[in-house]
């Protein structure tokens, strides 16, 4: 997994809630047994006018000029700045599979759904809680001029305004770490694997029908 | 202390725990599916990890297979789509070479909808962890276990460590009490429950579903409520054990035998909250206030009873709540303030992990039978949740009056839940449909759904439009 330490990147903004992992990445892309590639599909029904199918070549396809991600003064954005429940619904990890392949490091909101806010930490994306009046704040700030621009400051947990606000967040520690080191939570559990081998064993006996 | 049923069933998992809570849990059984597994085997290839414990793996393809046409001698050729195909011939494949304590492949008699398969064989116990990559794992809560949906890569944590690394969430207990009036059914309860909480509800917390009414229904009830759990937000949502449980799994596939039947259930009589637990949220509910239900919009707290009107974003003070309604009617082709019984449906959906158990095929079967599908409703598919499903329900002659009415018997998968195989709206087509989410473009490219019962299905099958179930009875 990428380390996350220091980000200085492009804002864009979706002014929705409870946008779902259905609408990130349509199922018909689920189809697919990589993990990457997944990018130029990334809410596929929003940001085109045709139907999309794994398979087409999306750079021939008729953009939605009204979906605000296909405005040119967000290509390239590596913030995407959302509302509630982001990421609701499915379980799909393919939905940060797909925000991360269409460039974005980072998400602003006021909150997840627990499954796709503990999949964007697996990816390397981290997924940042903010009060709703800063968020209100941060979407006419970047409404009101092209190419605005945030610091999030991972060890230092703030998101840095160009006007100099430092807005700090709050992070699980474990989580930190892992991002800050861009550990592999399977190595890191592995250390583990004598505790856990003896609480299964102890287990087979408790409960043997477990383990028929 | 006493203790919640959480708490009991968190703390007789956990194998390790960091100074921040952070806890390895230890994993029992472990569901896999086509779709949101092959990285997860692939990740474990390339990092030349082994699975830790072969027999915790409970595996079916559901999602891609088609629900027609099938012919055993062609296999996995039946499946048109070249891409579901691979998908589906990926899962037999990784099978083969990791192995499986059961395995269900396309056009087993046991195959089936992963959350139907693994309650229906005894794979899914009381007293349990259960995981799988797919977000309504939490059904397998109805048999007090602690079960809930991964991504991929937990996927990949659990089939390599037997666990997974996570934090304990805080707790809400919903009450139902009271009884049911006729025609209401478990499906009703969770709708109202999601209405009266938010889709957001339960983001974080685990949810115990109690009280007389909950108590009262039936495993496929409480399947169907713990089901939709995680439409409130919730990744999981549980049940107490009681008699109705160890009733249903007494000499079930994978069920415990013997001696081992009688330990086990002697244990499973532990697992509720006990007297005085304390949660940190309380929910109440009365089961006479609950009406059939219906949703109007694109997400499952947008929800009347079938008695309402469309609400009118007009009433609504809050501005980005506002908007989203405004969208979702627009979306839905919806006026505010029409009466709900008086929107027309196109094709109606039964079946999905929420309700293609037998009882909710009895429930649909009940209406329908001696009556026709109304003629402009252009399509009504019957999808049962499994082989062993579609086979009892077959021998109590449910295809014959589902037949006998025009409605499609169909092969069992998750079908027009999502539409990854072939059954899916086409563009601008209303479905009422017995499944869980009503997201935009969940049943097809710009498909409206409409969440509501099996009953209510058959119901607005029979009349055309949305119809109160309890004119019938
Ligand atoms: S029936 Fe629908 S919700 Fe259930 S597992 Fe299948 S796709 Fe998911």
């Amino acid at each position: 997994m990428q380390a996350f330490t220091l980000l200085d990147g492009l804002v864009a903004p979706l002014d929705r809630s409870n946008v779902d992992t259905d609408a990130i990445i349509p199922k018909q892309f689920l189809k697919s047994i990589k993990r990457s590639g997944f990018g130029p599909n990334c809410f596929d029904e929003w940001r085109y006018l045709d139907h999309g199918e794994p398979g087409m070549d999306c750079s021939q396809r008729p953009k939605n000029p009204d979906f605000v991600l296909n405005q040119p003064r967000y290509a390239g954005a590596e913030i995407l700045l959302v509302r509630a429940n982001f990421g609701c619904g499915s379980s799909r990890e393919h939905a940060p599979w797909a925000l991360l392949d269409m460039g974005f490091k980072a998400i602003l909101g006021e909150s997840y759904a627990d499954i796709f806010f503990n999949n964007c930490f697996k990816n390397g994306i981290l997924p940042i809680v903010l009060p709703k009046a800063e968020l209100d704040e941060l979407f006419a700030q970047v409404d009101a001029a092209p190419g605005y621009k945030l610091v999030i400051d991972l060890a230092a947990q703030t998101v840095t305004r160009p006007d100099g606000k430092a807005i700090p967040f709050p992070i699980d520690p474990f989580r930190k770490e892992c991002l800050l080191n861009g550990w592999d939570d399977i190595g890191l559990t592995l250390r583990h694997a004598d505790e856990i081998s003896a609480f299964e064993a102890k287990r087979r006996v408790e409960q043997p029908w477990l383990f028929a | 202390m006493a203790q919640t049923l959480y708490d009991k069933l968190w703390n007789s998992h956990v194998v390790h725990q960091e100074a921040d809570g952070t806890a390895i849990l230890y994993i029992d059984r472990h569901l896999v599916h086509e779709v949101t597994s092959p990285q997860a085997f692939e990740g474990l290839k390339l990092a030349g990890r082994k699975p830790w414990r072969i027999s915790s793996i409970v595996a079916t393809a559901d999602h891609n297979t088609p629900t027609e046409g099938w012919d055993a001698a062609r296999g996995t050729a039946t499946i048109a789509d070249p891409i579901s195909r691979q998908q589906v011939e990926t899962l037999d494949a990784n099978i083969k070479a990791v192995g499986a304590l059961a395995y269900f492949p396309f056009m087993n008699e046991r195959q089936g909808i992963v959350h139907v398969i693994g309650p229906e064989n005894g794979a899914t116990l009381p007293g349990m962890t259960v995981v799988c990559g797919d977000s309504h794992t939490s059904t397998h809560g109805a048999f007090a276990a602690l079960s809930f949906g991964i991504g991929t890569s937990e996927v990949e944590h659990v089939l390599a460590t037997q666990t997974l690394l996570m934090k304990k969430s805080k707790s809400m207990l919903i009450t139902v009490e009271g009884t049911l009036g006729a025609g209401v059914t478990a499906k009703d309860i969770v709708l109202a429950i999601i209405g009266k909480i938010g889709t957001a509800g339960g983001t974080g917390y685990a949810i115990e579903f109690a009280g007389s009414a909950i108590r009262g229904l039936t495993m496929e009830g409480r399947m169907t409520v713990c089901n939709m759990a995680i439409e409130a937000g919730a990744r999981a949502g549980m049940v107490a054990a009681d008699d109705t449980t160890c009733a249903y799994l007494k000499d079930r596939m994978l069920s415990p035998k013997a001696a081992d039947w009688d330990a086990a259930v002697a244990y499973w009589k532990t697992l509720h909250s006990d007297e005085g637990a304390q949660f940190d949220r309380v929910v109440e509910l009365r089961a006479e206030d609950i009406q059939p239900q219906v949703t109007w919009g694109t997400s499952p707290e947008m929800v009347v009873a079938v008695t309402g009107r469309v609400p009118d974003p007009a009433a609504e003070s809050d501005a980005t709540r506002r908007s989203g309604m405004e969208r979702a009617l627009q979306y839905m082709g919806l006026t505010a303030n029409t009466p709900i019984s008086e929107i027309p449906v196109d094709v109606v959906f039964i079946g999905s992990c929420t309700n293609s158990r037998i009882e909710d095929l009895r429930a649909a079967a009940a209406v329908a039978k001696g009556r026709r599908k109304a003629d402009s409703v252009k399509r009504v598919l019957v999808v049962p949740g499994s082989g062993l499903v579609k086979r009892q329900a077959e021998a109590e002659g449910l295809d014959k009056i589902f037949q006998a009415a025009g409605f499609e018997w169909r092969e069992p998968g998750c079908s027009m839940c999502l539409a990854m195989n072939a059954d899916r709206l086409e563009p601008g087509e209303r479905c009422a449909s017995t499944s869980n989410r009503n997201f935009e473009g969940r049943q097809g490219p710009n498909g409206r759904t409409h969440l509501v019962s099996p009953a209510m299905a058959a119901a607005a099958a029979v009349t055309g439009h949305f119809t109160d179930v309890r004119q019938f009875s």
